[in-house]
């Protein structure tokens, strides 16, 4: 059923069509409202699940390991500094091989406090293993956490999944939102059966010392299923589209890219009205495109190489940043085309940290600066808005 | 696309109220978004929200910054914000208040092709019991005042999405929609 709903009710609604068995979190702004209304579907009986409540973000995501290892469906919801905070449950999540399935709304780190949008807070989790999805709009929320399950819970996967939403920007903001029925999800997403399980009646150990001749097998094994999990989002989305009607553009997104002089690559909630400035600036006879990188773990290598193969500049949009070197997925762009024939020329953009807006005139600029930068880029990086620097 | 800002003051139910508006407009097919900017939210600081109504997928997702309808849910706001910032020529600011529009009109010193409207939404909803008299709930009938005014929502999509979206008193919360539909006086 098509209903008006925020960005974080799609996340709430996503559980419940998923049947997450267990859920616990913690409250944080902006994501108390997914919580909220978890709980308000679970105490009114609508949604089957065991809500847990707990002291920190830690031990919510103590608790769903936990409970993961006992084959039960799991879900939370966190938000920047609570991200922060589950850092080191979340390399067990991914070590221990527990598909959790979590709604991390995008937020910027303090100090200087703030509650709006960045990506800092996705991207400090990189390393972890777990798989990580951007979203543009409250429709992919709501559908990337079905496909989370379907491919997390895949018995060469098992691993967990991430889904970045932008703080406020959809969180926050009312879209319409087709939740899909629950049978359908049924059919699409059977139950979950791990092989081992946490049971009393047959006991497991887990998590245990291994010696230093097996460890790096166990390490080998997560970045095999990490591998795997890349043709898998491919895969997954094929079949959501046959059983949904509708997918969100694989892993790369590609946005008027074919032939175009420039494109800029984005993530999360920008690309949208980003693509309205590509169709303002075609209209005006200006050749430019949108890519968006909607999948950041596992990294799209093969899109990116595509992407480079559509046009000759590639202007890379990051909403965060690694002090000291570049924005993240600057990083891993001109590292996936180190080597590659033709490079496109590409410059480093550093945009709306902290929730600064960015507006289709701010995004018109940024496209322009970019389509003249054929001989080649001005500068590596630029930081997009800063007072006195390059004349915002 | 029309944009819409709404002002009013923490607990007033600006947010609500940008979100029936949009849900009234869905019913009636259209493409919507709706938003609050959250600054340091609390009880009677000023507040702002947004409703994008358009026939066709709304991709925007950044703020908006020319309104072409703006909602003023508090009087006292009219000392504290400027209402009329970035309000399209033509536009129309409708504001919750006992004063006629030709005096609203004056007191602001509004002298362009821009509309005001009023309605007095605080009495309607005392009226009706919504809220306390000390801190009355005025969205339904501001809302209600918008419809005839702007004409960008029928009266009854909106009595629609608001029954569904307050959550008690929900009939007398589309009678003071009703009513303020019938009683806002556009200048």
């Amino acid at each position: 059923m098509k209903m008006v709903m925020t960005g974080n009710y799609a996340s709430a609604y996503g559980a419940k069509v998923c049947r997450a068995e267990v859920i616990s979190a913690y409250p944080i702004t902006p994501q108390t409202s997914v919580v909220e209304k978890i709980a308000s579907l679970v105490s009114s009986g609508e949604m089957k699940a065991q809500f847990v409540n707990v002291e920190s973000e830690h031990s919510a995501m103590a608790a769903l390991i936990s409970a993961s290892m006992t084959g039960a469906r799991t879900y939370t919801a966190t938000s920047s500094h609570g991200l922060l905070l589950m850092h080191e449950l979340l390399i067990w999540a991914a070590g221990a091989r527990t598909p959790i399935v979590m709604s991390n709304i995008c937020r910027a780190n303090g100090p200087p406090w703030s509650v709006w949008a960045d990506h800092h807070d996705a991207m400090a989790q990189r390393d972890t293993g777990w798989m990580q999805v951007f979203c543009e709009g409250n429709q992919e929320v709501l559908d990337s956490i079905i496909m989370s399950y379907k491919l997390a819970e895949r018995p060469d996967i098992r691993l967990p999944s991430m889904i970045n939403e932008d703080a406020f920007i959809l969180s926050h903001t009312v879209e319409p939102v087709d939740v899909p029925d629950m049978e359908l999800v049924d059919e699409f997403l059977p139950s979950y059966n791990p092989r081992f399980k946490l049971d009393v009646d047959e006991p497991y150990g887990f998590g245990s010392l291994v010696m230093p001749d097996m460890y790096m097998e166990f390490r080998y094994k997560i970045n095999e299923a990490m591998e795997a999990a890349r043709q898998g989002w491919r895969d997954v989305e094929k079949d959501f589209e046959k059983t949904f009607g509708r997918n969100h553009g694989g892993l790369v997104e590609f946005y008027n890219c074919e032939d175009a002089d420039a494109v800029l690559l984005i993530m999360g909630s920008v690309a949208s009205t980003a693509k309205d400035v590509v169709d303002k600036l075609c209209s005006e006879g200006k050749k430019v495109g949108m890519a968006r990188l909607r999948v950041y773990r596992p990294f799209p290598v093969e899109e990116i190489r595509k992407l480079a193969g559509m046009t000759n500049i590639i202007g890379i949009c990051d909403h965060s940043y690694t002090f000291g070197h570049w924005g993240p997925m600057a990083q891993e762009v001109r590292g996936a085309l180190y080597g590659i024939a033709d490079q496109p020329v590409m410059k480093n953009y550093i945009i709306g940290l902290g929730g600064k807006d960015m507006t289709p005139e701010i995004l018109e600029k940024i496209f322009l600066k970019t389509l003249a930068l054929k001989d080649g880029a001005d500068q590596e990086i630029e930081w997009i808005g800063v007072k006195g620097l390059g004349g915002w | 696309m029309i944009e819409i800002r709404f002002h009013g003051r923490g607990g007033q139910g600006a947010v609500v109220a940008s979100t029936i508006l949009a849900e009234a407009s869905f019913l009636e097919g259209k493409e919507v978004s709706a938003f609050p900017f959250f600054g340091v939210e609390r009880r009677g600081a000023p507040v702002t929200a947004y409703t994008r109504i358009a026939d066709t997928k709304i991709r925007n997702k950044s703020g908006i910054y020319a309104p072409d309808y703006v909602i003023v849910m508090d009087p006292s706001l009219l000392d504290a914000v400027n209402i009329a910032e970035g309000l399209k020529p033509g536009g129309l600011i409708l504001v919750n208040t006992k004063k006629s529009p030709i005096q609203l009109r004056k007191d602001l010193g509004l002298e362009d092709d821009r509309k005001l409207a009023t309605v007095p939404a605080t009495d309607i909803a005392i009226k009706h019991r919504l809220g306390s008299s000390a801190a009355p709930i005025v969205n339904s009938s501001v809302l209600g005042a918008f419809a005839k005014a702007s004409g960008v929502v029928g009266i009854e999509s909106l009595i629609q999405s608001v029954k569904k979206n307050v959550p008690i008193k929900i009939e007398e919360n589309a009678a003071a929609a009703r009513e303020a539909y019938d009683s806002v006086v556009i200048h």
